[in-house]
């Protein structure tokens, strides 16, 4: 099956340090995959490298069949390739709705259009009722959402998630989990980077760990969490997998 | 035809706003003297001038200091066809703001490309404008140092838009202008180029990785931006029968320019024209103050730049205490009240 | 190393410029006007330079632009114009004044407005201060009226014995004409570089303020009042550029505007040298100086002003940092 991303040996230095070192993966159509790894392994790294805002040193990534690594992020964008920031960038001079509008109108060039399908994508995250309100007062959680519905208003092909889980309690994160599973079932592929190790592992039909930079193993998760390298970089002995 | 409709309903609210504004400033010469409606033309010159700044530094967030450039480029445009080529001043106009256009897109592609932003970006503008009136102070094809003299049409002339005997006609043209111009700003922010402005002035990063792409935004402001500006520079000659390079292109110009959208509301649609009224209501109460102060004012009969004063004064409070202006300060009130 | 040798390799084609610059016949033609230019280019940029330290110096530590530097000048300006006209007061001795007088104008304007907008957006600030500006100058305009005046110095024309040799002004170097006014305010400028050089750098004042600069709430955990280090800092800068005033005030007219031009050569010369640099305002001020007079040498008709800018909107697009400031994109 051909892959909907691919990465093909990335490698990003920064000066000395190199943070991302010949990582190749693919994405599988309508797949989840889970990224996880210590802070600073270069995840959020990656993303930036594929969505365009830094250009690799070496290797390239494909995307719909083009190479894509040398484009700009916005190009990258309307290509169907999006992403979320791990700290959630909102429009704060706009109101709920207006923020989402922006994402809807890259294929929705009418205003009345554009709405329509904004007022769905927050009804999707559950912030309907905060249509109209201004960004400011918003909660952690109403946040995240809302950087997601604006990227789901795109009409993504491949959504890259930072983190979209830190910081939630466990009900939000359970609901904000139901509301990533649906957009998979929506027919969008998924590239997740997550903290939250049962959510990630609950959620991923594959997961790739990343360390000082490297693609350390890949593979589904239960396979993962018995990967004996793993384990010793990252999860720790005492780690298992929550109950499905 | 039915897109322009569809935009009508999503802006039914502004338009009505903007139906009944025109309406009550229509009104104004009816009972005025001539030196009012003179006041207040001039007070409509620069808020049509606010309108244009206020698309690229309010809507867009790219601080312009320099915005008289543009005013200066109408204001020339319009003076150099007229007197060298026999062009009508409507046409004239039009010309002025393409150039203008023009300008804004090649300085505006260069600054963005290079990535001018915030301060530096703002004094590159300001920049700019300087070195437009250095340049047109020394060349003699636009006049050099003794600037452009527009001649006498004598009477109502509409070809020349002049109006010696009826300036209500010169109040109405300008007030058309700027109904015009607000009427095309209210279109352009509901549609979807709008949009875009406003996701690039709030977060370039973020508004990428929509799928915006930041510098064409900003292009598209400036072009529009530098347009609307224009006209009003090419109107100012027509009223003034007069330009030269300081009155076309000083940085007073640009302040005054940017001063009454600042008081009014950056970033609103009305602000530039409640800034204006403001600003001209306040200035002349300043000014026929000083003509003939009450006895326990004496001391300030006759005194020059007061009205200045005050207005810097003015721009000081508003920046500490209501940043967003008159229109802003509602907005906020309005929000804070829990829903 | 290969840094090295490109700077050796400029050094070197500078000077072959040079010299073949000399032996034409363009430079016997223009000796006089090219050493007027130069001498005339470097004794302004001294005062360019003070005025610029102080507004990098309130960049570097406050972080504010501030678009009312050459107001403050102009009050500068007027204060010694007024001692001088009034109570006979030479404008160098009202240093003494002007210089004290300018610092508190500086401390009462960043505690009464500036500090309002310390966290605000970069344009606010410039409108604060723009206002600020606007209100300064026209309050000289009401109180002063716009005429413009000049004083006249008695001593501009003497003879001055110094021992080895005399000194007759205006003197003659390589065919420039130096006048005494002008050599003073160079001389003393860079002698208050030096002043607020060694300030910042060797008292503890100065670490106090380096110190709020780089690090504002490191200073207050070790005990440093940074808004009081604000205050000082802001009338430090007023205090510079004040200072310049009095400087000028001898060789200019003195009106309302007098100090505008100088307000957007100073920002000029602090993107050139690098927002927040001290030794980056010396260098760009005497590079904007000579800029200015050398403009008219090869460009004939134009502006001087005109040069000036055309290397602003250079360093704006090829090297926004200036010649000393960290990248900062």
């Amino acid at each position: 099956m051909n892959p909907v991303l691919s990465v093909r040996s990335v490698t990003k230095r920064f000066g000395g340090l190199t943070a991302v070192n010949g990582v190749s993966l693919d994405l599988g159509e309508g797949e989840i995959l889970g990224i996880i790894g210590p802070n600073g392994a270069g995840k959020t790294t990656l993303f930036n490298v594929i969505s365009g805002a830094i250009p690799p040193d070496q290797g390239e990534v494909v995307y719909g069949g083009d190479r894509i690594d040398r484009l700009a992020p916005y190009e990258i964008a309307s290509r169907g390739l999006v992403r979320t920031f791990q700290v959630a960038k909102p429009f704060t001079g706009l109101t709920v709705l207006e923020n989402v509008m922006v994402g809807a109108f890259l294929r929705r060039p009418e205003h009345d259009e554009a709405k329509v399908h904004a007022r769905a994508m927050l009804e999707r995250t559950g912030l309907d009722a905060l249509a109209d309100r201004p960004v400011k007062g918003l909660t952690l959680s109403a946040r995240k959402r809302l950087e997601l519905a604006r990227a789901l208003a795109t009409d993504p092909t491949v959504l890259l998630l930072d983190e979209v889980l830190a910081g939630l309690t466990p009900t939000e994160g359970a609901e904000m989990v139901k509301v990533v599973r649906a957009i998979r079932d929506g027919g969008v592929s998924l590239l997740v980077i997550e903290h939250v190790m049962a959510a990630i592992m609950a959620l991923s039909d594959r997961v790739a760990v990343i360390h000082h930079g490297e693609l350390l193993a890949i593979g589904p998760p239960a396979q993962i969490a018995k990967d004996p390298t793993v384990v010793a970089a990252y999860l720790g002995e005492e780690f298992q997998i929550a109950p499905d | 035809m039915s897109k322009i409709r569809k935009l009508a309903q999503a802006s039914s609210r502004d338009l009505m706003v903007l139906a009944i504004v025109v309406t009550i400033l229509a009104l104004v010469p009816f009972g005025v003297s001539r030196f009012t409606l003179s006041v207040a033309i001039a007070a409509l010159i620069f808020a049509l001038a606010g309108i244009g700044w206020n698309v690229l530094s309010g809507f867009a967030g790219q601080f312009s200091f320099g915005h008289a450039a543009y005013f200066g480029l109408g204001a020339y445009t319009v003076a150099v066809t007229l007197t060298k080529y026999s062009i009508s001043p409507w046409l004239g106009l039009i010309l002025g703001g393409l150039v203008a256009a023009v300008f804004g897109l090649l300085t505006g592609w260069i600054s963005f490309r290079f990535g001018l932003k915030g301060a530096y970006f703002a004094l590159a503008t300001f920049a700019l404008a300087e070195m437009l009136r250095l340049t047109f102070n020394t060349v003699d094809f636009v006049g050099a140092g003794i600037g452009i003299t527009i001649p006498l049409a004598g009477g109502d002339d509409w070809a020349r838009i002049q109006f010696e005997d009826t300036p209500s006609l010169q109040y109405w043209v300008i007030l058309g202008l700027v109904a015009l111009s607000t009427l095309a700003v209210i279109g352009v922010m509901k549609s979807r180029i709008g949009s875009m402005m406003l996701a690039v002035r709030e977060d370039e990063d973020a508004a990428s990785a929509l799928g915006i792409n930041p510098l064409r935004a900003k292009l598209i402001a400036i072009a529009i931006s530098g347009f609307i500006t224009a006209l009003a520079g090419g109107f100012y000659t027509q009223s003034l029968l007069f330009i030269n390079s300081d009155l076309a292109f000083g940085p007073l110009v640009s302040v005054l320019i940017l001063l009454r959208p600042i008081i009014g509301g950056v970033g609103t649609i009305w602000g530039p024209v409640l800034g204006a009224g403001i600003l001209s209501v306040l200035g002349e109460a300043t000014r026929s103050l000083v003509r003939q102060p009450p006895s326990f004012l004496q001391i300030i009969e006759g005194v020059n730049g007061l009205d200045q004063v005050l207005f810097g004064l003015i721009l000081v409070v508003v920046i500490i205490r209501a940043p967003d202006g008159v229109l802003g300060w509602f907005r906020r009130r309005r929000q804070s009240r829990p829903a | 190393m290969r840094g090295r040798l490109r700077k050796a390799a400029w050094a070197a084609l500078a000077i072959v410029v040079a010299v073949l610059l000399t032996q034409s016949t363009w430079w016997e033609t223009n000796q006089t006007v090219f050493a007027q230019a130069v001498v005339s280019g470097l004794l302004i940029g001294g005062v360019y330079s003070l005025v610029a330290m102080g507004l990098s110096l309130v960049f570097g530590v406050l972080d504010i632009i501030n678009f009312a530097h050459g107001a403050l000048m102009t009050i500068g300006i007027y204060a010694s114009y007024l001692l001088f006209d009034n109570y006979g007061i030479d404008p160098y001795v009202s240093l003494l004044i002007t210089i004290p007088l300018l610092f508190v104008v500086g401390v009462g304007i960043q505690r009464f407005a500036i500090n309002a907008v310390m966290d605000a957006p970069v344009h606010n600030q410039l409108l604060l201060t723009l206002g600020i500006a606007i209100v300064i100058e026209n309050l000289a305009l009401v109180l002063f009226t716009g005429t413009p005046r000049s004083i006249e110095l008695s001593y501009a024309r003497n003879e001055f014995d110094l021992g080895l040799f005399s000194l007759d002004f205006p003197i003659r170097l390589f065919g420039a004409v130096i006048t005494l006014p002008k050599l003073i305010a160079f001389a003393v400028a860079v002698l208050l570089a030096a002043v607020l050089y060694v300030l910042i750098h060797r008292t503890q004042l100065g670490t106090a303020i380096r110190a709020a600069a780089q690090e504002p709430e490191g200073a207050e955990m070790v005990g440093i009042d940074v808004r009081r280090i604000y205050m000082i800092t802001f009338g430090i800068g007023a205090a510079c550029v004040g200072a310049a005033g009095a400087l000028v005030m001898p060789f200019l007219f003195v009106s309302p505007t007098a100090g505008a031009t100088f307000n957007i050569i100073a920002f000029i010369v602090v993107v050139l040298g690098g927002m927040g640099s001290i030794p980056g305002a010396l260098v760009g001020g005497l590079v904007i100086g000579l800029t200015q007079e050398m403009t008219q040498l090869f460009v004939s008709g134009s502006s001087k002003l005109m040069g000036v800018f055309v290397v602003f909107l250079a360093v704006l697009l090829v090297r926004p940092q200036g010649l000393f400031g960290k990248v900062q994109r």
